[in-house]
């Protein structure tokens, strides 16, 4: 390295580290981590398999039909061949054999399976990308705005608007409505040049209104630990029960009852990431707190929610077959992993792989993602990394 | 100081400038006591000179550098960038002033953003000051890399393949970028090698010399500011204990405080200038209580009844040269 300082025109110091980057830095560690790299190949079969097998399970004319019911082909055992001569033409399965069996219907279960797949997966990146949305928004504001008060006014003005939405839900119509729109004017004249937090010297009894009364940290990590406390699967078992059986509903209650975790490690990331002088530094320069937020916190504090979304997507198939598999999931003629699961108890003895077949796959999936996710986690933290 | 005309030359005004921090103890986080940070800070800058702002770790140097840039509220006091009083304007008016100060922080290695190449975090700036179009922005990247002496290569490239002194660098071309006229330098070069020190601190006042921009200097390293420094402010607990122009302040020290810290500098000659002793006591930052009278008695050999009395008022010593002393 040079010593002197030279005319500006002349770099006197070159980049010294070797060139590698984020993603050849990570490929590196995982192929060192013989299991989360195991969890990384079954996700990719996985998520081969699920494509497929909406390819071959949909369509008018599918080459793996899940719905054909072939009452003389019952509980046939896994790769038994299927008996031409007693099925029509259409009714055939593929190559003529019956992969993984077929069920008490005489149902392909190879095809059922594979209609399954796709519903774990969409279940569990579907949930999980809400749960990880609304974590991510929560933390983020806890963490970075949660050292600020909400004022006496904002409360009062929250209170306001939810007595009138109250009364509207509980059919005093008129009233309710007068009050919403006395809710919004009273919005609008807060945030307009008038409004007490807007003035630069507001009255003295105007002030009272502009009180702190409670931190923002404090509503939104409480209500955090308020929803921990319910029990999920019988919260979310509640709200399947009240709302129409869908497999949409289901992704969004597992996603609205599934972002605590993230939402608190998000906002531990913030609490430390705020105290940077990279942050601080955008903030001399102007940049807004949004870009602050999502351009320069979120990428630093994205690595814990990586691993935790990754854990919550086999936590969510794991719901999901559990819903369908007490009868509160997806409804019957489509299948999942819970329902063949759960079709298959009553034969446990006489026809166990309609058991075990979808048993193994749910096992193996969650553990795949499990174990990618625990990988992840060593991979993503530099202080778990070793050295070399 | 406190009977300083308003001068027509200064960028940067402060008056009476104060912070203190609540204690939080208990369940409900109630304040137990308050720490005085910031105490009754004064000082200007003229227009294209420095100002060394010294002091030992805790004093509240670097909570003067925050109030400035408006990233911490100040409790008390007058904050006059250009003739505009910073204390007293909202964010959406301090937005365009934003620009006009920006900082260069002590650790090289939290000031970049992991996760931006350098091209990333010098174009947020070029954003902030209007640059638009990928080839201005671009050929400006490349410009500003080029003053603070790094190749064009360096604009894909992360941080965390950088050294400190060419992060430094970079952090130096990020607060160039919006074209501001007062900078204010938070120990820019104390996590740095000696070697490389001299490099930055060079670049530093070729940028003054190029573009004319005044720095608030903040440092302890007495050696440093005596080269860069055109007037130097002593720290000590929150207050300004002495200030005068540099070559006053080195030749003609009256502080006992800024005896202590001229003795504490490493200098060839050093054996034959008898150095300076203290009482022993507990460093600053562990006392939160401070003794009646002068604060830094418990520090001084020569305090008798009257540093116990002592008001705390800044006094003119000399043409341009204020201490807070009674003794001087």
């Amino acid at each position: 390295m040079n010593t002197e300082n030279t005319a500006p025109a002349a770099p006197l110091e070159e980049p010294a580290a070797p060139r590698r980057t984020r993603f050849e830095e990570f490929w590196r560690l995982l192929r060192k981590n013989s299991l989360a790299l195991a969890g990384l190949v079954v996700f990719g079969l996985f998520l081969a398999t699920a494509v497929a097998g909406v390819f071959l399970t949909s369509g008018s004319k599918p080459v793996l039909d899940p719905s054909v019911v072939r009452l003389q082909e019952k509980l046939r055992p896994p790769l038994s061949r299927s008996d031409a001569a007693s099925l029509k033409p259409d009714e055939i399965p593929a190559m003529g054999v019956y992969l993984f069996g077929t069920d008490d219907l005489g149902r392909d279960v190879f095809a059922r399976m594979l209609q399954g797949a796709w519903v774990s997966l969409t279940v569990g990146f579907v949930a999980v990308g809400i749960s990880v949305a609304i974590g991510i928004f929560m933390g983020a504001i806890a963490g970075y705005y949660g050292q600020q008060y909400v004022r006496l006014e904002q409360v009062m003005l929250a209170a306001w608007l939810l007595g009138g939405a109250a009364l509207l839900a509980a059919g005093v119509r008129t009233l309710g409505a007068v009050v919403l729109v006395a809710g919004h004017a009273w919005l609008f004249f807060s945030i307009s040049p008038w409004g007490v937090s807007r003035r630069k010297s507001p009255p003295p009894w105007m002030r009272i209104f502009l009180k702190g009364t409670i931190r923002v940290d404090t509503i939104i990590m409480r209500f955090v630990d308020i929803m921990l406390c319910f029990p999920s699967f019988f919260l979310i078992l509640t709200v399947v029960a009240l709302l129409p059986a869908s497999i949409y509903t289901i992704m969004i209650v597992i996603g609205l009852t599934s972002w605590e975790g993230t939402a608190r490690f998000v906002r531990a990331e913030f609490l430390s990431l705020r105290e940077q002088d990279f942050v601080a530094a955008a903030r001399a320069l102007g940049v807004g707190n949004f870009r602050i937020i999502f351009r320069h916190m979120t990428p630093n504090a994205i690595a814990p929610v990586l691993v935790s979304a990754t854990i919550g997507i086999a936590s969510a198939i794991l719901t999901e077959a559990g819903l369908s598999f007490l009868g509160f999931g997806v409804p019957p003629p489509h299948a999942t992993w819970g329902n063949i699961l759960s079709d298959g108890k009553r034969f446990i003895f006489d026809a166990p792989w309609l058991t075990f077949i979808p048993g193994a796959a749910i096992l193996l999936v969650v553990l795949a993602f499990n174990l990618f996710g625990e990988g992840l986690r060593d991979i993503l933290n530099p202080k778990l990394r070793q050295r070399n | 100081m406190e009977n300083e005309t308003l001068n027509a030359q200064d960028i940067l005004k402060v008056e009476g400038l104060r912070k203190r921090f609540p204690i939080r103890r208990g369940f409900l986080q109630r304040a137990a006591g308050w720490v005085n940070a910031v105490e009754n800070v004064s000082f200007s800058i003229e227009r294209g000179k420095t100002l060394g702002l010294v002091g030992e770790s805790g004093c509240g140097k670097t909570t003067v550098a925050r109030m400035i840039l408006k990233l911490l509220p100040s409790d008390a006091g007058r904050i006059v960038f250009n003739g505009v009083d910073l204390c007293g304007i909202s964010d959406a008016e301090m937005k365009p002033l934003r620009k006009q100060i920006q900082i260069i922080f002590q650790d090289p290695y939290g000031s970049l953003n992991p996760r931006m190449s350098v091209g990333e975090a010098i174009g947020e700036g070029l954003r902030m000051a209007g640059v638009r179009g990928r080839n201005a922005t671009a050929a400006r990247t490349e410009e500003l890399l080029a003053r603070v002496g790094l190749s064009a290569r360096a604009i894909d490239r992360y941080p965390h393949e950088f050294s400190g002194g060419q992060r430094q660098r970079i952090g130096i071309a990020r607060a160039l970028s919006v074209e501001p006229s007062l900078i204010i330098c938070d120990e820019p070069v104390s996590a740095l090698d000696v070697s490389i020190q001299a490099q930055i601190i060079n670049l530093l006042k070729d940028l003054q010399d190029q573009l004319g921009l005044s720095y608030l200097f903040i440092s302890h390293d007495l050696n440093v500011v005596g080269y860069l420094c055109h007037r130097v402010a002593v720290m000590y607990r929150g207050q300004i204990m002495e200030h005068a122009p540099t070559e006053e302040l080195f030749e003609h020290p009256l502080h006992p405080y800024t005896h202590l810290l001229l003795s504490a500098v490493p200098d060839p000659e050093a054996g034959k200038k008898p150095a300076v002793e203290t009482l022993e006591s507990e460093p600053p930052e562990s006392a939160p209580e401070l003794p009646e009278g002068c604060r830094f008695q418990v520090k001084c050999l020569d305090n008798d009844e009257r540093c116990r009395r002592f008001g705390g008022a800044l006094t003119q010593a000399g043409k341009d040269h204020f201490v807070r002393c009674w003794k001087a």
